[in-house]
C-alpha cells in the first residue's frame, strides 16, 4: 500500500537530519500561519497561484529562487564549516549527511535557483521588451511555473521523509544505481530535476514562440534588446538540451527501478553513456544560466554608462556564436576518461573558441563605458564586480580546458573555484543585477540602493576569500567532496574559505535587508512614470508595475534604444486618441493544480506507491485532456477598463517626474577618428 | 558611494588578517605538487598551463584595468572634465581588435593543444633506455590494489616501482567508477568497471607522492589515497623482499575478502597474487556464457561458485 | 492606424485573437516536435551504442522476426494514409467522415501497439526482457517510448473524435486536429527510423 515508505523515512536517527526537518517543516508552519494570520489565502490563490500573467508568473519564479538560494546556501555554509575543521578527524558531519549536503547545494543551486531566477527575470521583462501583452502560451506559462515548483517541493520534502541523494548534483552511475545507492535520494533526485526539467523544456518553446511571433511593429530582430536575444538563444538552447537530460534521468531511473543496463557496471550497461548525455544537456546548461545574465549585464552597462551599447551587432553574434558552440564541447567534462589524444584535443580547442566571443563581449561592455556617465547603481556596481571577476573564471576556464592541465586539475578543487567563478560572478551577480533593476517594473517602488551596495561588497568579497584559496588548494593536489583530509596545509585555506561563507551569509542578509528597508518605505520611493533609471528599452515605456495588458496601445519601434527615442524624440507617455478592448487571457487553477498532481506523483514514484502514481499520472492527463477541450480561456478587456488604468497612471505623472533629456548632449571630443557619432 | 559604509571597513581587517594567514601557509604553496612536479610529465603538463595563462594575460589584464580604469575615468560626478559620446554605437577598428587579438591567442594555444595533447597522451609509453615497470591498479570501496605482475606481488595502499623505470599503470574498477591521480607525477584517468584504462608517468628520481582517487565513490572516499615510492635500486630491492616476505596470499578467495568495503584500509602486502588476477576482474563485467575454465575464476567472476 | 482602432466587437477580437495564438500554437508545436525527436535521436544514439552488449542474453538475431514487424509497419503506414485522409475531409468541411477516417486511424493505431505488446510479451516470456542485458534494455526502451507516443496520440484521437462530434468542425477543432496530425505522421517518421536502425541490421 505505501511502497518501501515506513516509520523509519522520519529522521529521527541523527541531530542533523532531525534539524533539517525541523527548519523544513517549520518554515512550512510558519509560511501558512502568516498567511492565515494576514488572511491572504484568498488573495494569493485568486492573484497568484492562478494567475496567467507573466509578470506574476515571473515573480512568483523569481520568489520561488530567492527562497531555494537561502536553503542552498545554508548548505554550502554547513559544507565550508565541515572541511574548515575536519582535519584528521569527523568534523560535525558524518560522511552520509556530508554528501547529502553536497548532493542538494548542487541540485538546488542549478535547478532551483539559477533556473528559476532567470526565468523569472526572463518572464517578468522580456514580453515588456518586445511590445508584446503576454507570452505566447500563458496557461503553459504556468504550468511550467508550477513543475519547477513541484521539482523544488521534492528536494525539500526529502530532507523531512527519507534522505535525499548521495551520488552528487551529477549523479554519475554505477555510483548512483541501485546497486551502490539503494535508497531513496537517488529517485528524490531523478524526479526533482526530471519535473523541473519538464517545465523548463515548456518555458523555452514558450519564449520562442513569444519572441519570434509576438513582436511589436517594427521590432526587426537587428532591434532586439539584448536580454531578448540571450532569452530567445537559451530558449533554442533550452529547447534542443533539455530533453538530453530528461533521457538520461529516464535511463537512470530505469535502471535503478526496473533492472534496466543502461549505466550498470555488467550485463552490458555502459557508465560513459551517461556522462556523454548528462553533458551534451548540461554543457548548453551552463550556457543556459550565464547568457540571460549577459543579457542583463548588457542593458545594466547601458543604461547606468548613460550611453548606447557598444557594438551590438558584435554582441548579437557573440551570444549565437557561444550558444552555438554550447553544443561542441561537451567531452571536456571528462579528458580524463581515456578518449584518444584526437578527441581530447579537438573538444579542447573546440572549448578555447569559446573563450574569444565571450571576451568580446567583455570588451564590448568595457567600451560601453567608454565616455559614458557611469552611475553607481547596485545594478552597475554588481556588472562591474562581475566584469572583473569573470576575467578570472576565464582564464581558469582555458586552462581547464587544455587536456594535459585537466589531467592534474579534474576533480579537485580548482575545478570547484572555477565553475563557481563562473555561475556566481557570471551568472548570480547577472540576477541580483537585474533583481535591483526590474524590481520597480514589478513592484511600483525602488529598492533601497545603500542595502543593494552593502549586499554586493559581502557577496563581491566573500566570493574572493571563499573561492581563491579554492584555486590554490586544487594547486595542492586536494580533490572536490571531501568529508575530512590529513593534510595540515590544506586547512588555513579551508579556514579562508568558510570565512567566505561567513561573508556571503551577510551578503544574503543584505538583500533580505534590502527587501525589507524598500518595502517599508515603498511610498518614499515609488516609480510613478514607470521609468526610474531613465531606460532606453520598451519595458521601460510600460507603468511600474505594468497593466495586466501591458501596452494599452502596441507600440512601433524604429531603434534598439526604442523607449529611449521615443523620450529624445517627446513622444512618450502619450495619451492615444481612443483606447481599445483588449483580449486577455483567464485565470486558471489548472496549473497549480497540475503542479500539486506531479508533486504527488513523484513522490509516490520515490516510494514505490505505484498505485498512488499511475493514479496521479490518469488525473494530470484528465487535467490536460480538460484544457485542451476549452475554447473559452479567453476574455475580453473593454476600452473604458483600459482607460480607467491608463489615466489612473499618465494622469499621475508630472513634468518633474519625468528625465531630462537633455543630459544626453554629447561633450568634449564627440568626434575623433574612431568615433561615429550620430545625429540626433 | 561605491566602497562606503562599514563592510569596506571590515573588509580591511579581514584582508590584511588573510593576508597573514596565507603568509603563513605560504610555505604550504611550495609543496603543491602541481606547481612543484617531480616528474618530466607533471612538469611538461604544468609547463603548458604557465605557458597559456601568461599568454592569456595579454587579454586579461587589460580587460580588468581597463575596465577599472574607464569605471574611474568616465564615473558621473559634476564638472566631469570626461568626454561624453552617448550615440557612440560602435567601432570597426576596435571590433576587429577584440575580435582578432584573442582570436589569435587561441590559434596559438590551439597548436600548443593539438601538440601537447598527444605528445602527452596518457597511454602513450614514454621513452626510456630502460624498459617500463607496469603495474595494474584496481579500484575498490575504498582502497587501491596495485598488482605487479613482474614480481607476482600485490599492495593495497601502497605503490612501489624504481626510480629509473617509466611506470606503466594499467586501471581498472571493480566497483564504481574511481579515479587514479598521482598530482606530483602527473595526471590522472578513470578507474571504470570491464575497461581498462592505462597511465604512464616518469617520476625524475627517488620520492614518496602522494596519490589518491579523485572521483567521489562513497563513504570511504577521503581516506582513499595512498603513498607512491620512487626507489632507487637497492631500496627497490629491500621493498621488494619486504613483500616477498609477507605471510599473506592473494588468491580469489582472499581476493573477495579484500573487495568487501573498508574505509582506511591499512597498507597490505601479499607474497602472491592469483594469476591473471586484473584480466579476470575485467572479465567479470564483460559477458560470459557457460562454465568458465578454473574455480578462481568462477570465484571472481561469479561471485561465490 | 485609423481603420486600426475602429470599434470592433468583443467576438470579432476573440476570434482575431485566436487566428493570431493558434498560428503560435503551430510553431510552437513544432518546437515540441524538435524536442521530442532529440528524445529519439538520443535513444536511437543509445541504442546503437549499447546493441552489441547483449551480455549473457540472447542477441538482435534470436529475439527479431522480421514479418511480425512487417505487419507492425504496414499498421502504421496505413493509419498515417488514413489520417490524411482525415485531414482532407476535415479541409472539405466533411464532419462525418473526419470523425470515420479518424475511426480508422484509431483502429489501427491500436492494432499496432497490439502487436507491440504481444511482441513485447512474448521476448519477455522467452527470457529476453529489458532487465537481461543492455543490448534489450535500450531495444524496450526506444521501442516502449515510440510505443507510448502511439499511445498517447491514440487518446488525442479518441478526444478529438469527441471534440469533432460535440463542437463541429470550428477553427480551434481544426488547428488541433492539424497538430495532432503532424505528431502522428511523426511518430511514423520516427517508426522508419526503428524499422531500419532497430530490426533490419539485427536480423542481418
Amino acid at each position: 500500500m505505501l511502497g518501501r515508505l515506513t516509520i523509519e523515512a522520519l529522521p529521527f536517527y541523527s541531530w542533523v537530519a532531525m534539524g533539517g526537518a525541523a527548519v523544513t517543516v517549520g518554515g512550512g508552519i510558519a509560511a501558512f500561519l502568516l498567511i492565515t494570520y494576514l488572511r491572504a489565502w484568498k488573495v494569493l490563490w485568486t492573484d497568484w497561484l492562478t494567475s496567467v500573467d507573466h509578470k506574476k508568473i515571473g515573480i512568483m519564479y523569481v520568489v520561488l529562487a530567492l527562497i531555494m538560494l537561502v536553503r542552498g546556501f545554508v548548505d554550502a555554509l554547513m559544507m565550508r564549516a565541515q572541511q574548515a575543521i575536519s582535519l584528521n578527524s569527523e568534523g560535525y558531519l558524518p560522511p552520509e549527511h556530508f554528501e547529502q549536503i553536497f548532493s542538494s547545494h548542487g541540485t538546488i543551486m542549478i535547478f532551483f535557483v539559477a533556473m528559476p531566477f532567470l526565468t523569472g527575470l526572463i518572464n517578468l521583462i522580456v514580453p515588456q521588451q518586445i511590445g508584446a501583452r503576454d507570452v505566447s502560451f500563458p496557461f503553459l506559462n504556468s504550468v511550467s511555473l508550477w513543475l519547477t515548483a513541484a521539482g523544488a517541493a521534492l528536494v525539500l520534502i526529502s530532507l523531512v521523509v527519507g534522505k535525499f541523494s548521495q551520488a552528487g548534483w551529477t549523479g554519475y552511475p554505477p555510483y548512483s544505481g541501485i546497486e551502490y545507492s539503494p535508497g531513496v535520494g537517488v529517485d528524490y533526485w531523478i524526479w526533482a530535476l526530471t519535473l523541473s526539467g519538464v517545465g523548463t523544456t515548456m518555458s523555452g518553446i514558450n519564449f520562442i514562440v513569444t519572441i519570434v511571433k509576438n513582436r511589436c511593429p517594427g521590432m526587426t530582430y537587428m532591434r532586439m534588446p539584448m536580454f531578448t536575444w540571450t532569452a530567445l538563444c537559451i530558449s533554442i538552447l533550452i529547447v534542443f538540451a533539455f530533453p538530453a537530460l530528461t533521457v538520461v534521468a529516464l535511463q537512470l531511473w530505469l535502471d535503478r527501478t526496473l533492472g534496466f543496463h543502461f549505466f550498470t557496471n555488467g550485463d552490458g550497461g555502459n557508465m560513459m553513456m551517461f556522462a556523454n548525455l548528462l553533458w551534451i544537456w548540461g554543457h548548453p546548461e551552463v550556457y543556459i544560466l550565464i547568457l540571460p545574465a549577459f543579457g542583463i549585464f548588457s542593458e545594466v552597462v547601458a543604461t547606468f554608462s548613460r550611453k548606447r551599447l557598444f557594438g551590438y551587432t558584435s554582441l548579437v553574434y557573440a551570444t549565437a556564436c557561444i550558444a552555438l558552440l554550447s553544443f561542441t564541447v561537451w567531452l571536456h567534462h571528462f579528458f580524463t576518461m581515456g578518449a584518444s589524444a584526437n578527441v581530447n584535443a579537438i573538444f579542447g580547442i573546440a572549448t578555447m573558441i569559446i573563450a574569444v566571443p565571450t571576451g568580446v563581449k567583455i570588451f564590448d561592455w568595457m567600451f560601453t563605458m567608454y565616455r559614458g556617465r557611469i552611475e553607481f547603481h547596485p545594478a552597475m556596481v554588481f556588472t562591474i564586480g562581475f566584469m572583473v571577476t569573470f576575467v578570472i573564471g576565464g582564464v581558469t576556464g582555458v586552462l581547464l580546458a587544455l587536456p594535459p592541465a585537466d589531467y592534474l586539475m579534474h576533480n579537485s578543487t580548482f575545478l570547484v573555484a572555477h565553475f563557481h567563478n563562473m555561475l556566481i560572478p557570471g551568472a548570480l551577480f547577472g540576477y541580483f543585477a537585474g533583481l535591483n533593476y526590474w524590481f520597480p517594473k514589478a513592484f511600483g517602488f525602488k529598492l533601497d540602493a545603500k542595502w543593494g551596495i552593502r549586499s554586493f561588497w559581502f557577496w563581491f568579497i566573500g566570493f574572493y576569500l571563499a573561492f581563491m584559496p579554492l584555486y590554490a588548494l586544487g594547486f595542492m593536489g586536494m580533490s572536490r567532496r571531501m568529508e575530512h583530509y590529513a593534510d595540515p596545509n590544506w586547512q588555513p585555506f579551508l579556514v579562508v574559505a568558510a570565512l567566505g561563507a561567513v561573508f556571503v551569509l551577510c551578503g544574503i542578509i543584505c538583500i533580505g535587508i534590502q527587501l525589507y528597508v524598500s518595502t517599508r518605505q515603498w511610498g518614499s520611493s515609488r516609480d510613478i512614470t514607470g521609468d526610474p533609471w531613465n531606460g532606453r528599452t520598451l519595458e521601460w515605456a510600460t507603468s511600474s508595475p505594468a497593466a495586466p495588458y501591458n501596452f494599452a496601445v502596441v507600440p512601433t519601434v524604429t531603434d534598439i534604444d526604442a523607449f529611449h527615442e521615443m523620450k529624445m524624440r517627446g513622444s512618450a507617455y502619450r495619451r492615444p486618441e481612443r483606447y481599445e478592448p483588449i483580449v486577455m487571457p483567464k485565470s486558471t487553477g489548472l496549473g497549480v493544480v497540475l503542479g500539486g498532481l506531479s508533486f504527488v506523483m513523484g513522490f509516490a514514484a520515490v516510494w514505490y506507491i505505484w498505485w498512488l502514481a499511475a493514479l496521479m499520472l490518469v488525473l494530470c492527463l484528465v487535467c490536460i485532456g480538460i484544457r485542451a477541450c476549452d475554447d473559452t480561456s479567453e476574455y475580453v478587456m473593454s476600452a473604458a477598463e483600459v482607460e480607467v488604468i491608463e489615466t489612473a497612471w499618465l494622469s499621475g505623472i508630472t513634468p518633474a517626474d519625468m528625465h531630462d533629456m537633455r543630459d544626453f548632449e554629447p561633450r568634449g571630443a564627440a568626434s575623433g577618428m574612431t568615433l561615429s557619432g550620430r545625429a540626433l | 558611494m561605491i566602497g562606503s559604509g562599514t563592510p569596506l571597513r571590515w573588509a580591511r581587517t579581514i584582508v590584511v588578517s588573510t593576508g597573514a594567514a596565507l603568509l603563513i601557509s605560504g610555505c604550504a604553496l611550495s609543496e603543491a605538487p602541481i606547481l612543484y612536479p617531480q616528474g618530466p610529465i607533471a612538469l611538461a603538463q604544468r609547463d603548458l598551463l604557465f605557458t597559456a595563462f601568461w599568454l592569456m594575460m595579454i587579454v586579461a589584464i587589460p580587460a580588468i584595468l581597463f575596465t577599472l580604469l574607464f569605471v574611474y575615468r568616465y564615473r558621473s560626478r559634476h564638472h566631469s572634465t570626461a568626454a561624453y559620446t552617448p550615440e557612440w554605437e560602435g567601432s570597426w577598428k576596435i571590433e576587429a581588435v577584440v575580435w582578432l587579438v584573442p582570436a589569435a591567442i587561441i590559434v596559438v594555444l590551439g597548436t600548443l593543444v593539438w601538440r601537447d595533447t598527444h605528445k602527452l597522451d596518457p597511454y602513450k609509453e614514454l621513452a626510456s633506455d630502460k624498459p617500463p615497470f607496469e603495474v595494474q591498479a584496481i579500484a575498490l570501496d575504498w582502497k587501491w590494489l596495485f598488482v605487479y605482475p613482474e614480481l607476482g606481488v600485490a599492495s593495497i595502499n601502497e605503490l612501489a616501482f624504481p626510480a629509473d623505470r617509466p611506470l606503466s599503470i594499467k586501471i581498472t574498477s571493480d566497483t564504481v567508477m574511481n579515479s587514479l591521480m598521482i598530482p606530483a607525477l602527473g595526471g590522472q584517468i578513470y578507474a571504470m568497471a570491464g575497461m581498462r584504462t592505462e597511465m604512464n608517468l616518469l617520476a625524475d628520481g627517488p620520492g614518496t607522492f602522494k596519490g589518491r582517487n579523485t572521483m567521489f565513490s562513497g563513504d570511504g572516499f577521503s581516506d582513499q589515497h595512498f603513498l607512491a615510492h620512487a626507489l632507487t635500486e637497492a631500496d627497490f630491492t629491500a621493498w621488494k623482499d619486504k613483500v616477498t616476505g609477507s605471510p599473506e596470499a592473494l588468491d580469489a578467495k582472499t581476493y573477495l575478502e579484500v573487495a568487501k568495503q573498508s574505509v582506511a584500509n591499512p597498507v597490505t602486502y601479499y607474497s602472491s597474487v592469483e594469476p591473471n588476477l586484473f584480466g579476470l576482474i575485467l572479465r567479470k563485467y564483460a559477458p560470459i556464457v557457460g562454465p568458465l575454465e578454473s574455480e578462481a575464476a568462477e570465484l571472481i567472476c561469479r561471485g561465490a561458485a | 492606424m485609423s481603420e486600426m482602432l475602429t470599434i470592433r466587437n468583443d467576438t470579432d477580437l476573440l476570434e482575431e485573437e485566436e487566428h493570431h495564438s493558434l498560428r503560435g500554437r503551430e510553431f510552437g508545436f513544432w518546437l515540441f516536435l524538435m524536442g521530442d525527436a532529440v528524445i529519439f535521436a538520443l535513444l536511437f544514439a543509445t541504442y546503437v551504442v549499447l546493441s552489441g552488449n547483449s551480455a549473457a542474453g540472447p542477441t538482435s538475431q534470436q529475439v527479431f522476426d522480421l514479418s511480425h514487424t512487417a505487419i507492425e509497419t504496414a499498421l502504421l503506414l496505413v493509419s498515417s494514409l488514413t489520417f490524411g485522409i482525415a485531414s482532407l475531409a476535415m479541409d472539405k468541411g466533411h464532419g462525418r467522415a473526419v470523425i470515420l477516417w479518424l475511426l480508422i486511424t484509431l483502429g489501427l493505431g491500436l492494432g499496432f501497439l497490439v502487436m507491440e505488446v504481444l511482441e513485447f510479451r512474448g521476448m519477455i516470456l522467452q527470457g529476453a526482457g529489458p532487465d537481461v542485458s543492455g543490448f534489450l534494455s535500450a531495444f524496450f526502451t526506444l521501442v516502449g517510448m515510440h510505443g507510448a507516443h502511439v499511445a498517447m496520440g491514440s487518446i488525442g484521437i479518441l478526444v478529438m473524435i469527441g471534440q469533432v462530434m460535440t463542437k463541429g468542425l470550428t477553427l480551434p477543432v481544426r488547428s488541433r486536429l492539424n497538430r495532432l496530425g503532424l505528431f502522428w505522421h511523426f511518430l511514423d517518421i520516427v517508426w522508419i527510423g526503428i524499422f531500419s536502425v532497430v530490426y533490419l541490421p539485427g536480423v542481418m
